[in-house]
């Protein structure tokens, strides 16, 4: 019996927007040259991190993530030149404000990742999930409605 | 107080005869003496019910939005901070300044009719301002009252009295400085106390919201025309929030949604009718915006551009804030 009611390891969920022209490529990588990275991560294609609006984050939060991470083009880097820029500060001013209002800051990130930076997808993919699983449930920002 | 208010109505009835304006924006007298409300004012005889006293606090700015796309000129009435208001509004193509008529007027801190109630105040016949002191008449007796101790919240953190915009001034020796000490203090205060505590404060503090939605409607810096909150697929239009991921979903994209041009006037604080000090909210993104960024004061100019429409090569990254840490 007592086998029967161990209790499951806390999977995360995680919600990963990843940049059309490099993070999303660098998953691809990550995929093709056979590198593990936790299945808990759920990839949003998106055509840059700057298309990101703070409402999806939230919007992800309320759906259930315990995580959110925006992955894009490391700066100067960007396809429409400037875009990550504008990212980084909005970015910033949200991650800060979620903080503020007191939702653990751990739970959301901002990254730089290239198309030829398979293994770096794989390692950030890795830490973050990680931190999740020791943290566990995101209490705080869900949706009691949303949840199954 | 009373000299002023003979001028700006003096000013309002020569501009609305010689056809110059075909409106005034201004505060009308309510049934009770601190009920003064924004209102236009269409006649030189309708101006008879125009006031200016210490509970004319409302920012008038916005309600030029209204006038926008009729053809004609409006007279209007801006205090300091309104001017900052009016200055937002102009630089995100909102109004249009040849159609408008500014009058920059003095003030020396505007009333806060709860903190007069609060002190037991009630009944309030007739309010007489005399300088650094209010006498006041009411239903049982006389009373007087320092002016400093019940100014609004918003004016002791005023931003100065000096006006930004305007095509006039009326009054500006009524100005009397009314700011004090540090406007971030309150904020530096819940950063020190830890995630969890924070988020009790809020939760506390945001599920008294009702969902009137009075703090979006008054912001001079929330003008969209479409809004997410009133988008019935959104899951958050004007209802009364049912979960309270809903509450803080609503006051993050509120206070968010005007990051960078909310010029600290106050207003959403002072409307709110459970209390809710959501200019906290807002002042965290300017503490932010002056550690990050550099200062910078929404409204100061017309030209002065929102830093979150801007960039820099060498900016923070957000996991140093978030985690202390750099992007490796
Ligand atoms: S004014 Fe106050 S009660 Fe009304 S929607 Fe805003 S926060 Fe909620
Ligand atoms: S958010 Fe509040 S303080 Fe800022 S401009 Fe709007 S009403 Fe004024």
């Amino acid at each position: 019996m007592q086998d029967l009611v161990k209790e499951k390891p806390f999977k995360p969920l995680v919600v990963s927007f990843c940049c059309n022209w490099c993070s999303y490529a660098g998953a691809d990588l990550a995929g093709s040259s056979r590198l593990e990275y936790p299945a808990e991560v759920k990839i949003i294609r998106i055509p840059c991190s700057c298309r990101v609006d703070p409402l999806f984050v939230l919007r992800a939060f309320q759906r259930g993530a315990d995580g959110v991470i925006i992955n894009g083009c490391h700066p100067g880097d960007c396809h429409y030149s400037t875009g990550n820029y504008y990212t980084r500060r909005r970015m910033a001013m949200l991650f800060s404000m979620l903080d503020f209002i007191g939702i653990e800051k751990e739970r959301t990130r901002l990254e730089w990742v290239s198309a030829a930076e398979g293994a770096r997808f794989a390692s950030v993919m890795n830490e973050f999930v990680g931190e999740l699983r020791e943290m566990g449930e995101n209490k705080r920002l869900g949706d009691i409605r949303c949840k199954e | 107080m009373q000299r002023v208010e003979g001028e700006i109505k003096q000013k309002a009835h020569e501009l609305l005869k010689s056809g110059v304006v075909s409106s005034v924006l201004a505060w009308k007298k309510g049934d009770l003496v601190y009920d003064a409300a924004p209102a236009f004012f269409k006649s030189p005889n309708a101006l008879e019910d125009m006031v200016y006293n210490g509970f004319c606090c409302s920012n008038l700015s916005k309600y030029l939005i209204e006038k926008d796309s009729e053809n004609e000129k409006v007279l209007v009435f801006l205090k300091p901070c309104d001017t900052y208001s009016l200055n937002q509004l102009l630089s995100n193509h909102r109004v249009i300044k040849d159609k408008i008529y500014a009058v920059g007027i003095g003030c020396d801190g505007k009333i806060d009719i709860e903190k007069l109630r609060a002190k037991g105040v009630k009944g309030i016949l007739e309010i007489e301002e005399d300088g650094e002191s209010l006498k006041i008449q009411t239903l049982y007796g006389d009373e007087t009252c320092v002016r400093r101790d019940i100014l609004l919240e918003k004016c002791l953190n005023c931003k100065g009295k000096d006006h930004m915009v305007y095509d006039e001034l009326i009054g500006s020796e009524l100005s009397e400085e009314t700011a004090l000490g540090d406007k971030f203090s309150q904020v530096d205060e819940l950063e020190k106390m830890s995630s969890d505590d924070r988020f009790e404060f809020w939760r506390c503090e945001l599920s008294k919201c009702i969902r009137c939605n009075a703090c979006r409607n008054v912001c001079p810096s929330c003008t969209c025309r479409k809004c997410v909150f009133d988008n019935p697929h959104s899951g958050v239009n004007a209802k009364v929030n049912v979960t309270d991921f809903e509450e803080n979903m609503f006051h993050i994209i509120r206070a968010f949604h005007v990051a960078g041009r909310c010029s600290d006037c106050g207003e959403c604080t002072r409307v709110c009718p459970q209390g809710i000090p959501l200019q906290l909210l807002n002042r965290k993104f300017i503490k932010d915006i002056n550690n990050f960024y550099g200062d910078f004061q929404a409204g100061e100019t017309v030209e002065s551009r929102s830093p979150l429409f801007d960039y820099n090569f060498e900016d923070i990254e957000p996991n140093v804030i978030s985690k202390g840490r750099g992007i490796n």
